[in-house]
């Protein structure tokens, strides 16, 4: 029983209503596909991963910043722990890098020691204290005027979107139904109780809703009458640069933290790019994801700190993410005023890291606020692999070519991306709908020529294996229109030939 | 008596030298800046009557490319590019074409055809 | 899995492609195979649909299609053989390449020698690190070239052109013929990139207007680009404060540099130059792999057709002796330099000149545009050689010919310009190489 996915019609009922399709929404929804339940997810954007969830660090926390006892200090080493085991068969890149927090002075080789404290506090396993002779070992590109670091063995990252596709993907295979370009409106609460969501695309009715609209959940709770939080937009800008670079670093490198935020970090991907960033400054549009020549420009300071020689040369693409910040903690929970409405907001990070448990955490609250939970024979925890051409011997591609021509035609030349991925990363049970999609997918425009080359092409297979005209192809959000038809103007005078 | 001055920048060779065109009446009187005779006759001709080569696309149907490419094979008056640009706009073609084929003959009765710039096969 | 053998394989079907591939036939080699990307020949000249291509190779004026297809034709009556739709994955030393097709599948050549013949990509946005949102609407300008000729979409409707090279300024002459608005084109250098020629034909024909130092310090819109900011620039390219002004668009097309596209030869551990992100090479085109040969876009970023083919021969020429084994031995020892003055030299080394060989042709960019020169060259230190210049342009290769004799037995060779004494002389004309 395969659920749907796209722009069609709302049902008109469900049990469970989840608003929001980021990582921590689908995540969501693919836990309660364990029970024997209708699950409705309801996203405003064409595609899943397309808020906060796009743009992150990508970085599988180890777990030692959050205070114990919090929500964020249980869900972090809960949930990298579970990506451990999920990664793989979700189809979610991994790579266990291990981290370090960078000191630069004996005063910050204490607050390094207090972090081995409250990681040894929150359960994480493997903490070790590195000398400056360790770390330079291990990271040869690290500035020579360091005294020591942090080394969390389970440290790792992941491939964000491919996380959220992942989950999304999965929770479709076991029945649940995502809707997309479908904003929700209004939330109909009668007697204290939720009894209807209303969206641009209709209504539906249900009596549990799931409030993971990220940066809009303070605005999603207030719908359901429920002001018990807000949301602080808190920006953080990146520069990407080209696979190139190589092994500029090994692992994931923190400066050591202050106050208001994790510092900027030089970190790999699971891609094999690195990246700098992010800064924190707060802003008041959720909405605003422009970069800027200050932020721009600090992160690159900041990163000099701990790898004096950037290659500032080979970024190929810079872009912004934004915190939904409501306060210290994650609100995990059930309303406090409206009964059905239950809370995973203000995710900030370790969000992307704490998903896969706050999804279970979520399963929890829902039963204490009476959703009734029977297990359902069948629940299939994996998707299919996908072969991925570039990653494979030669052997296996020719095989591959075999069976499907079209992975003999390279559409992305920089990351060597064939049709025959492009065409299934959108044929998928949570398939591409527009070209950043089919990017975040497969990576086809994710190289050093952002998609110059690969774009039109992308948007031309798009449009066949959609049914739709070009014109009709959109990069993103749903009015990211790309191209236009030609004007024909007038009939032919000349002589045909 | 009408004087009119042009500046034009000449285009001939990469040295690029900016001059004068002075038209009294509608004929050149001089001409400054211009420091050989190749420039001298490019600058009096883009005042007295500029014209440019035109390149577009057409229709075409039956090949493996919606658009055929389609060049003039002599320069056009600058101030009828648009007439052929609108004529040239409503016609289309079948595969195959040959380079070299006229596409448009005589466009506009300016004496000028407009040829294919390149093959185009049938594909089925 | 199909397995090979030629003696000269050319990767890419574009004009540098062909013209080594048909060089290296006419010079003696035997099996020459053509493996190429796309579902026909031609490279970016089948985009390219203006006109200015081949004055030099053909003394008329072609179109792109028009140069492309007069080398097509050549092909085609010879007994090259040409595989398209068929992307190469790798050329490792020893001459062997992986190929894939969907028709063919995997295939394995092995080339006694090979051309690297892959042209330029595009720099994007990211490379020039423009703030802002990342909105629909920005495209580089060759891939909206490809849309517009080649597909018959249109990009936008208001478009703001970045950068002032010449795909920039035909883009603007091509959108505003398709009945788009080119509101202006904004170069962030003192100079424009472009030809003269385009300046008039594509812009100042139509009034659009040529902002030269002016850089985009934003791009704004959440879905669709809306608009970007622009502020003049000091001569330090640095943001002059309070010039900024908004420039309302749906569409922003980059034309901010080509890269040469390179990735097989970093794989296969070719050395680069830094400067012209294409292989070091001798006068013969050989890079620092032996058999391994470049020419063209993937080995510097050419502004005429005419001087890629030229260089393609010269390559494909090379290669043909390399698989009878007749191309001198002996290394490229010499040491070719780019001096004040000058940014990029091709050939950056020389191997043993061969006897009977009365010039060397080298090619060069100008750090700078100049007005008179001399173009010197420095033997081991001392001037041997100058060489007059009316005009010096950054964005026009300068190409010359070095007497044998001047260059002697020096072992580092280096080339600068300096402003010329008195007045100029009009340039030489330049022969075909021997
Ligand atoms: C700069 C930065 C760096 C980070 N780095 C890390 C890291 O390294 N590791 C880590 O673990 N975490 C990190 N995080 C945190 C992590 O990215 C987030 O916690 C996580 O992505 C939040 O996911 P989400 O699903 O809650 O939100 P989102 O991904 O924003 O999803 C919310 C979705 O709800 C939809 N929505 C909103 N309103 C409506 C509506 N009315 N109707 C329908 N749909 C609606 C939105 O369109 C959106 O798709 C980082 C965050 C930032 C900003
Ligand atoms: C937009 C634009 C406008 C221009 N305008 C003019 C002009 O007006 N006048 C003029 O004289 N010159 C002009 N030029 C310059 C001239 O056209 C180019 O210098 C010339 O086309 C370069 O030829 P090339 O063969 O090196 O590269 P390309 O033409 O780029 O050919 C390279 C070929 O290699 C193929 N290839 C790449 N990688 C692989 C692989 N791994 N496997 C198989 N095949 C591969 C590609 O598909 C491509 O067909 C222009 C160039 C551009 C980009
Ligand atoms: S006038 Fe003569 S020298 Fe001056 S730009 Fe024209 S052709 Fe060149």
């Amino acid at each position: 029983m395969t659920g749907t996915f796209g722009a069609g019609p709302l049902p008109a009922t469900a049990d469970v209503v989840v608003i929001g399709g980021g990582v921590v929404g689908c995540a969501i929804a693919r836990e309660l596909t364990r029970f024997e339940l209708s699950v409705l997810l309801i996203e405003r954007a064409p595609d899943v991963a397309t808020g906060t969830s796009k743009a992150n660090s990508g970085i599988l926390h180890a777990g030692f910043d959050a205070d114990p006892g919090t929500w964020k200090a249980k869900l972090n080493v809960r949930g990298a722990r579970l990506y451990a085991d999920l990664a793989e068969g979700l189809g979610i890149p991994r790579k266990a890098t291990g981290s370090l927090v960078v000191a630069k002075d004996a005063g910050q080789m204490d607050t390094v020691a207090d972090l081995r404290q409250r990681g040894r506090d929150n359960g994480v396993p493997g903490l070790e204290i590195w000398n400056r002779d360790r770390l330079l070992a291990h990271e040869p590109n690290v500035s020579p005027e360091v005294a020591g670091a942090l080394w969390a063995p389970s440290g790792a990252i992941v491939c964000p979107f491919l996380a959220t596709v992942g989950f999304a993907e999965n929770a479709i295979r076991n029945g649940a139904r995502i809707v997309t370009e479908c904003a929700v409106t209004g939330i109909d609460v009668v007697g204290g109780a939720i009894t209807a969501v209303c969206t641009t695309r209709g209504r539906v009715a249900t009596r549990f809703v799931v409030n993971a609209a990220g940066l809009h959940s303070g605005a999603v709770a207030r719908l359901a009458g429920d002001d018990s939080f807000t949301i602080r937009p808190r920006r953080g800008e990146y520069i990407l640069f080209d696979r190139s670079v190589g092994q500029l670093v090994n692992t994931v490198l923190f400066p050591t933290p202050d106050k208001v935020s994790k510092g900027i970090l030089v970190a790999p991907t699971v891609h094999g790019n690195v990246f700098i960033g992010p800064d924190a400054v707060d802003i008041d549009d959720p909405d605003d994801r422009e970069t800027t020549a200050g932020g721009l420009a600090g992160i690159v300071a900041g990163a000099r700190r701990i790898v004096p020689a950037l290659p500032l040369g080979t970024a190929i693409t810079e872009f912004a993410g934004l915190r939904a910040a409501a306060g210290k903690d994650f609100v995990i929970g059930p309303s406090p005023v409206t009964r059905g409405l239950v809370h995973a907001a203000g995710i900030q990070s370790p969000g992307l890291t704490s998903a896969p448990a706050i999804g279970e955490a979520m399963v929890e609250v829902l039963a204490e606020a009476g959703l009734k939970l029977r297990p359902r024979a069948g629940f299939v925890p994996v998707n299919p692999a996908k072969p991925r051409f570039h990653d494979l011997d030669r052997p296996a591609q020719a095989a591959l070519v075999a069976a499907d021509p079209l992975y003999g035609r390279v559409i992305c030349r920089c990351e060597t991306i064939t049709e025959a991925e492009i065409v299934a990363a959108i044929l998928s049970p949570c398939g591409a709908r527009t070209v950043d999609g089919v990017k975040r997918r497969v990576r086809a425009g994710a190289g050093r020529c952002q998609g110059g080359f690969c774009g039109p092409r992308v948007t031309a297979i798009l449009a066949r294996e959609l049914g739709i005209p070009v014109t009709a192809v959109r990069k993103d959000s749903a009015d990211s229109w790309l191209f236009l038809p030609r004007a024909d103007i007038g009939a032919a005078e000349g002589i045909h030939a | 008596m009408a004087r009119v001055v042009h500046a034009i920048q000449c285009i001939v060779c990469p040295i690029g030298c900016g001059g004068e065109v002075t038209v009294e009446d509608g004929t050149v009187t001089t001409l400054t800046g211009f420091t050989c005779n190749k420039g001298l006759a490019y600058a009096a001709k883009e005042v007295v009557s500029p014209k440019r080569m035109v390149t577009t696309t057409v229709r075409v149907s039956g090949g493996g490319l919606p658009l055929l490419p389609v060049v003039s094979v002599a320069p056009v008056p600058k101030d009828r590019i648009f007439d052929c640009l609108n004529l040239l706009r409503g016609v289309s073609v079948m595969a195959p074409i040959a380079e070299g084929e006229i596409v448009v003959a005589d466009a506009l009765g300016l004496g000028v055809d407009f040829r294919a710039a390149r093959d185009i096969s049938v594909v089925q | 899995m199909r397995e090979l053998s030629y003696d000269v394989v050319a990767i890419g079907g574009g004009p540098a492609g062909m013209a080594a591939a048909l060089a290296a036939r006419e010079a003696g080699a035997e099996r020459v195979l053509i493996i190429e990307r796309d579902r026909e020949l031609g490279g970016i000249l089948q985009q390219c649909i203006h006109n200015g291509f081949g004055l030099r190779r053909f003394e008329e004026e072609l179109t792109g299609p028009g140069y492309a297809h007069r080398y097509i034709e050549m092909v085609r009556n010879s007994d090259i053989d040409v595989w398209l739709d068929t992307t190469v994955l790798a050329a490792e030393p020893g001459g062997v390449i992986t190929s894939v097709s969907p028709q063919a599948g995997l295939q394995v050549v092995r080339a006694t020698s090979v051309v690297y013949a892959m042209g330029c990509r595009e720099r994007t946005r990211g490379a020039i690190r423009t703030p802002g949102s990342r909105p629909a609407g920005v495209f580089t300008a060759g891939a909206a070239q490809r849309m517009v000729n080649m597909e018959g979409y249109l990009p936008g409707k208001e478009v703001v052109i970045v950068g002032s090279g010449d795909i920039g300024l035909i883009m603007a002459r091509r959108m505003t013929f398709e009945g788009a608005k080119v509101k202006a084109v904004f170069e962030i250098m003192p100079y424009s990139n472009g030809l003269t020629r385009n300046i008039v034909q594509c812009l100042e024909d139509f009034g659009i207007p040529l902002y030269l130092g002016h850089s985009v310090t934003a791009i704004h819109g959440k879905d669709r680009v809306t608009g970007i900011t622009v502020s003049q620039v000091n001569e330090k390219l640095e943001i002059v404060p309070d010039t900024a002004f908004d420039v309302a668009c749906d569409c922003v097309l980059l034309s901010v540099g080509l890269i040469p596209e390179n990735e097989l030869g970093r794989a296969a551990g070719l050395m680069l130059d830094p400067i012209t992100g294409g292989a070091l090479v001798d006068q013969f085109r050989q890079t620092s792999l032996p058999g391994f040969f470049a020419a063209g876009n993937v080995l510097h970023v050419h502004d005429l057709v005419d001087w890629v083919s030229e260089e393609a021969a010269i390559a494909g020429r090379s290669a043909a002796r390399h698989a009878r084994g007749e191309l001198p031995e002996g290394g490229a020892a010499r040491q070719v330099a780019a001096g004040e003055g000058i940014r990029t030299v091709v050939p950056q080394r020389l191997s043993p000149l061969e006897p009977g060989k009365m010039s060397v042709r080298f090619y060069f960019r100008a750090a700078r545009p100049m007005g008179a020169s001399l173009l010197q060259l420095y033997a081991d230190g001392e001037l041997a050689f100058e060489r007059k210049l009316r005009i010096v342009k950054p964005s026009e290769m300068i190409v010359a010919d070095i007497p044998v004799r001047k260059i002697g037995a020096a072992t580092k060779l280096e080339f600068r310009l300096a402003p010329a004494p008195g007045k100029a002389e009009t340039e030489e004309e330049i022969g075909e190489e021997a």
